[in-house]
């Protein structure tokens, strides 16, 4: 018998399928239709240190083999996942990963301090919590004109570097696909102390209205998924793996057994 | 996975597709329909029409590349059927009024057919359809062409309103109401992907925070939600 056990960080993945954050909510929906106790991992719909509503208007918008969406990290905050969600998420056999998002440095840095005191206050009472961080850097700088983080390996390194200090726990980068250089920016991950590095969030992307001269979506600017990323989305995951020793995960358009 | 019993044009753009099987459902809910393989990606959010013995139906029209996918099933062909899924309307004991606008009294013939005592007011841009199913399952059927039916309608009798078409008429019928005990629940319409809550596509504003429409709607009380704040198409 083979073995599809994987082993990042220390956390142990039963087989290397891990749902990507925002595909899977917190698991309660799919766990209905599909026992979670067969997936090697869930990585959460994204969280930030303060609830946030998303974004207005229209929110998902199909493309030639894939999706566009501009969901605005609609998410109930850190403390009312732990309070609420995180629970069911550890009561099964998954790895439970939480996909950390934030607007400013001090966002992040703050939303870690408080994942950190929670999962220390769980092992003292011998309760599962987070077995990893996932940092997602592709949320826009609000205090730099909304441009990501995950763009400039620079200003990536600061929120890599605030987060590694803030914590113990295993922490994976994921990184946005639209950063200037990604193997610079994985290997600045590593430099900082990252665990692993996952890749690709969506790509930056846009879909106009013909009829009423527009864009779609009032955020102007759209993340695309699907199949159709899926040849860009393996390049960047093999330019990675030789830029890096830490472990990889890959995704991007990810939807057959052969993919 | 079932198959395709018949997929007749009703109007202009506007067909009914019946698929056979025994189906659940309450009114007000939908299914996510596919009649494709991988692409487009998303499966398309109708609601029931009709549910009867052997077969489940649905109202749609064809507005873009799933519902024209959909108008050329033959019968005989596949259908994937997900649901059903969504809150739908409540239970009424009292004299309900079925309020609907163009596609939206798709979903208001299968609540007429449940409820046990409602009556329908339909009204249409420029072409009638389902009229004669309406007035047979209920007590009375008023219909609208060209105008207003919300002009039409006085709610006086009426424990509840079900409501569902262009949000403009919905507005107009949530005005008409207010003051009075008569409860309105308007069926929204939005853009989904999932369909079951996992994906935070198809978020809606309420006095109680932002809900999804296909797990906590698509039906709301008409007060709790902010009828401005739907942009679906």
């Amino acid at each position: 018998m083979i073995s599809t056990v994987t082993n990042i960080a220390g956390v142990s993945f039963k087989n290397p399928f891990i749902m990507a954050s925002g595909t899977y909510g917190f698991g309660r929906e799919y766990a209905q239709y599909n026992d979670p106790n067969k997936l090697g991992g869930i990585s959460g719909k994204g969280l930030t240190l303060h609830a946030k509503a998303g974004n207005r208007g229209i929110r998902v918008y199909e493309t030639a083999s894939g999706l566009l969406n501009s969901v605005g990290l609609e998410n109930p905050g850190i403390e009312a996942f732990l309070e609420r969600e995180l629970d069911v998420m550890t009561s099964w056999d998954t790895a439970v990963l939480l996909n950390l998002g934030g607007g400013t440095l001090e966002d992040y840095v703050q939303g870690t301090q408080l994942i950190n005191e929670d999962n220390d206050r769980r092992k003292r009472e011998s309760r599962r919590g987070v077995d990893m961080i996932e940092l997602n850097i592709s949320c826009p700088n609000v205090k730099e004109g909304g441009m990501a983080f995950g763009v400039d390996t620079e200003v990536a390194r600061t929120v890599v570097r605030g987060v590694r200090q803030a914590t113990h726990l295993p922490l994976a980068v994921k990184l946005s696909p639209n950063a200037q250089d990604i193997a610079a920016m994985a290997a600045m991950c590593e430099e900082e102390g990252a665990d692993a590095i996952s890749l690709v969030n969506t790509f930056s992307g846009m879909k106009i209205d013909v009829r009423k001269r527009q864009s779609v979506f009032a955020n102007l600017y759209a993340g695309l998924s699907g199949p159709a990323i899926k040849p860009i989305a393996l390049r960047m995951v093999h330019q990675v793996a030789k830029a890096v020793s830490i472990p990889v995960i890959g995704m991007g358009g990810i939807s057959s057994a052969e993919d | 996975m079932t198959t395709v019993i018949s997929n007749n044009q009703i109007a202009s753009d506007i067909f009914v597709l019946t698929a056979e099987g025994d189906y659940q459902g309450e009114m007000g809910q939908f299914y996510m329909l596919r009649g494709w393989d991988q692409f487009p990606i998303l499966s398309r959010p109708i609601s029931i029409h009709d549910i009867g013995e052997g077969y489940i139906s649905f109202l749609y029209r064809v507005v873009g590349q799933g519902t024209e996918l959909l108008s050329r099933l033959k019968p005989g062909d596949f259908l994937g059927l997900e649901g059903p899924y969504g809150n739908g309307f409540p239970v009424i004991q009292g004299k309900v009024a079925l309020v609907g606008g163009g596609m939206g009294t798709a979903p208001l013939y299968y609540a007429a057919k449940r409820l046990l005592n409602s009556d329908a007011y339909l009204g249409f841009s420029y072409e009638a359809f389902r009229v004669e199913e309406f007035r047979h399952t209920t007590g009375q059927t008023k219909v609208n062409i060209g105008g207003y039916i919300v002009d039409d309608f006085d709610p006086t009798g009426y424990e509840a309103v079900f409501t569902c078409g262009p949000l403009p008429m919905m507005r107009a019928l949530a005005t008409k109401l207010q003051g009075t005990s008569t409860k309105l629940y308007v069926s929204l319409e939005k853009r989904m992907a999932c369909g079951i809550g996992a994906c935070f596509v198809c978020s809606c504003a309420t006095t109680n925070g932002n809900r999804k429409a296909c797990k906590d709607g698509p039906v709301f009380l008409a007060e709790e939600v902010d009828l401005d704040d739907l942009n679906s198409h």
